[in-house]
């Protein structure tokens, strides 16, 4: 069922990866990120697979939900390592037909899996401990600056925040759809590609037009309740870094250091 | 004056000025609601009874005809908020009101809107939580609680404002008996623990009956009002608006038809069988 | 009579094998009869919503069988749709999947998925409109430009057009007003006497089921907790209290003054029989005439 998607989801917590300031947490994740691309041998590889086992050990989620999370892009994951393999250069190892395996081939299959799993698995642990508030709160802050430029900070955080409030509603929604259109007879699970796009008019519009209704009820709903734009506004949960925060810094940082030092000395396998 | 005065007021969806015959969705209500009452408002879907909900709290502004909050023109624009922060309204999806994806963080969308420190946020947040009996539950996430609960969780984010007086708008259409019991016990308590005003409007009549004043409305109109037994006693006017009437009141009602002697029209199950014991000797 | 559907042991757990595993139906076997209208009561979690979608097949039950006019839904599962079409089922707030331009393309859905189609289709589409008191004007409007009850009926016309054998309705008056309500039930009541179809219908209020339903199945915690005559149900008060259910207060009056040692019989449903049962009671004692 739809509603089993874990990706995205948040997991109220207590946590030392729960406790972290939200905007250190953003920040540390973006660092990732560009580090994991960053990564050209084993060693480097080895170094931000360990610091990612670290974070995810810490948030204390159980490690099924992270499964489930790369169950969701299993599919991207086969491709993406499957072309690796089979558009490297260099020796030969092995060749049939057109097709042909090297040495280099196998490693950029690695490399790539490994790399989107690492991603997915930070991104899940950010998302699992941090509440879309916090998130898009942290998000609001960090961007802060941008408002200079009339960028309207507040009103694309308020935005995310509520579309990520809605996807379990919408989700759920969805379900109840589909069994509604089930019951008329609708049929999802056999035909041709076009025979089922088709088949989903009948969940996508009543799901639009309830989106919109939706969307008209908050509204109405967020003015009952005083809301008037960002200014003025003062937030329950003030965000402070602490020693926590700090410490993930310097994790990062070594981390980095880690990546960098071993590109130097040990050369480069992709 | 009392607390919300509503004098006149109509209202219509139609442009007045472009339409020849605008329907009226409201058509020239007065209804004085006192500080500390329990009001509730009934009639059928289309009588105008959501469209004056939404001009308590300055939602909607009357075509003509006044509505004034604690002496306030709701038609002043510099008002809005002033009044938004002395009446808050409940909406009748509990699904589409709860903005943020935890409970404590939703109760606290109100206050934050109004500027209010972060200290006295956290008290207002865990003192509205309280007195709807959802503290417990203020780490959840919205989605996976109850109607009921969701419905409550909505009441404390209007609660969270410190307002004098709310105004529920059908808040247990959408929910079962027991949401409907759990969100109907609550605004008793507000009301008389807290002493806040309450407007219910509701089309289920066995929650009006709980409430001290009824409010019958039918084509945008005020059919009747009064305390719920004068209100419940006129079965007959009742049943002609195809309105509900308890089956306590219509059983001793067509009783009394029949020749039964009868003063007083029961509407609990209970008044009734103490009745019946009466006329039965 | 003859019986049309048959349920033998019939379980359902949710995520079985996962650490979420969550009973919803706990072995429930009965029959209903053809042409029976059924009343299905229970609190919110009781296991009837799971219940009914295992009678069109919308879930496969993890234990027992489904069997419908002799044979189990189940024993060819690609021919499952099949189910669904003799097996018709509407929806909580079925007014949401409403999808098509017009109300009429909307009614025939489910009976061109069915593989209706020409004349037979449009009488379908058309006694089905008819059933819900939708004024044929209306079938070209868009059914987004329809009122709240004439929605809500346009999609049960949906499931009636599909001409079911047997017609489930889940909470078919939630959220309507009183008036809203009571035409919806007269018109169930009305579709269940000319079609002579079975009926099953779920709901919270007590006093629909007691004025419309001829027999009464009881769920709580997942398990069947009573399946018997309305009257028989409902007498029954003090039982289904510790379901978390209540009978209707006409039926809590009569009962209480039973209780008082007055002579009034069981499971007295509906206003008008209790006002027949008083007024005799008051013309022997000579207090009205």
């Amino acid at each position: 069922m739809v509603r089993d998607v874990a990706f995205g989801q948040y997991f109220p917590g207590k946590s030392i990866i729960h406790r972290l300031d939200p905007r250190g947490k953003i920040l540390v994740f973006i660092a990732f990120v560009a580090i994991i691309f960053c990564t050209f041998n084993y060693c480097s590889l080895a170094v931000t697979a360990a610091f990612t086992a670290m974070f995810l050990i810490l948030s204390k989620i159980p490690f099924k939900f992270y499964f489930k999370s790369l169950k969701v892009i299993i599919f991207i994951v086969i491709i993406t390592s499957v072309f690796n393999l089979f558009y490297g250069t260099g020796d030969v190892i092995w060749q049939w037909g057109i097709i042909k395996i090297t040495w280099n081939g196998i490693h950029r299959a690695v490399f790539v899996t490994s790399r989107i799993i690492c991603l997915i698995l930070a991104s899940s642990c950010l998302t699992f401990t941090t509440s879309p508030t916090e998130l898009t709160d942290a998000i609001e802050r960090l961007m802060k600056p941008l408002n200079v430029i009339h960028f309207p900070v507040h009103e694309i955080s308020m935005m995310m925040s509520l579309a990520l409030r809605f996807v379990p509603t919408l989700l759920e929604e969805t379900d109840k759809l589909m069994q509604a259109q089930k019951a008329r007879g609708a049929d999802m699970e056999t035909g041709n590609i076009f025979k089922r796009v088709k088949a989903l008019i009948p969940i996508l519009v009543p799901l639009f037009v309830s989106a919109f209704r939706r969307a008209y009820d908050i509204a109405t709903a967020m003015e009952c309740r005083c809301y008037r734009g960002g200014t003025g506004r003062t937030r329950m949960k003030s965000l402070h870094l602490s020693a926590l925060d700090v410490m993930s810094f310097i994790a990062m940082g070594l981390v980095i250091g880690g990546v960098i030092v071993c590109n130097i000395f040990i050369p480069s396998v992709i | 004056m009392n607390f919300i005065s509503v004098q006149n007021v109509r209202f219509s969806y139609d442009d007045i000025e472009e339409t020849k015959n605008p329907v009226y969705a409201v058509d020239g209500v007065s209804l004085e609601f006192e500080k500390g009452g329990f009001t509730a408002v009934i009639g059928h879907n289309g009588c105008g009874k959501s469209t004056l909900a939404k001009h308590l709290n300055a939602m909607l502004l009357p075509d003509s005809g006044k509505v004034y909050v604690d002496g306030d023109d709701t038609s002043d624009e510099n008002k809005t908020f002033d009044i938004r922060e002395k009446v808050g309204l409940v909406l009748q999806n509990p699904d589409n009101q709860l903005v943020a994806s935890i409970v404590e963080e939703d109760v606290a969308f109100g206050p934050e809107n109004l500027g209010v420190e972060p200290a006295e946020i956290r008290k207002r947040v865990d003192s509205a939580l309280k007195a709807v009996g959802m503290y417990d539950y203020r780490m959840h996430a919205p989605y996976k609680l109850s109607g009921g609960q969701k419905q409550r969780i909505a009441i404390a984010g209007v609660l969270a404002i410190e307002p004098q007086c709310i105004v529920l708008d059908e808040p247990t259409a959408m929910l079962d008996p027991s949401g409907r019991a759990e969100v109907m016990n609550t605004l008793i308590k507000l009301n008389r623990e807290m002493g806040i005003t309450v407007i219910l409007i509701t089309h289920f009549m066995e929650e009006a009956v709980l409430a001290d004043r009824v409010v019958v409305m039918d084509s945008g109109k005020v059919l009747t009002q009064g305390t719920p037994d004068e209100v419940f006693s006129q079965v007959e006017l009742l049943k002609k608006h195809r309105l509900d009437v308890p089956q306590a009141a219509e059983l001793a009602f067509r009783l009394k038809g029949r020749g039964a002697k009868i003063d007083k029209i029961p509407l609990t199950a209970e008044d009734c069988v103490n009745l019946l014991g009466e006329v039965l000797g | 009579m003859s019986e049309i559907l048959e349920l033998k042991n019939l379980g359902f757990v949710y995520g079985q094998g996962t650490p979420f595993e969550k009973r919803a139906v706990d072995n429930v076997s009965l029959k209903i009869n053809k042409g029976e209208l059924v009343g299905i009561i229970g609190h919110t979690g009781s296991g009837k919503s799971t219940l009914v979608q295992m009678l069109n097949g919308l879930i496969k039950p993890t234990e027992g069988e489904v069997i419908l006019d002799g044979k189990s839904i189940w024993a060819e599962p690609k021919k499952i749709r099949s189910v669904r079409f003799k097996v018709g089922m509407v929806f909580q707030y079925p007014e949401y999947q409403l999808f098509e331009e017009t109300v009429y393309k909307d009614i025939a859905f489910g009976a061109i998925n069915k593989g209706l189609s020409g004349d037979e289709l449009d009488r379908a589409v058309r006694s089905a409109a008819e059933f819900t008191s939708l004024k044929p004007e209306l079938l070209d409007k868009s059914p987004f430009d329809l009122s709240g009850g004439e929605k809500r009926r346009a999609a049960i016309a949906g499931v009636i057009a599909m001409q079911p054998e047997i017609l489930i309705l889940d909470e078919p008056t939630a959220g309507l007003d009183p008036m809203g309500r009571e035409i919806l039930l007269s018109q169930i009541v009305r579709y269940h006497k000319e079609m002579g179809n079975t009926v099953l219908l779920v709901s919270h209020s007590m006093e629909d089921i007691a004025r419309v339903a001829d027999r009464v199945i009881v769920m709580n915690n997942s398990k069947l907790m009573m399946f018997d005559t309305t009257k028989e149900v409902f007498a029954r008060g003090d039982e289904l209290e510790n379901y978390g259910l209540k009978v209707p207060q006409i039926t809590r009056i009569m009962q209480s003054l039973k209780q008082r040692g007055y002579d009034i019989p069981d499971g007295i449903l509906t206003v008008d029989e209790a006002l027949e049962t008083l007024s005799a009671l008051l013309k022997k004692e000579g207090k009205i005439w």
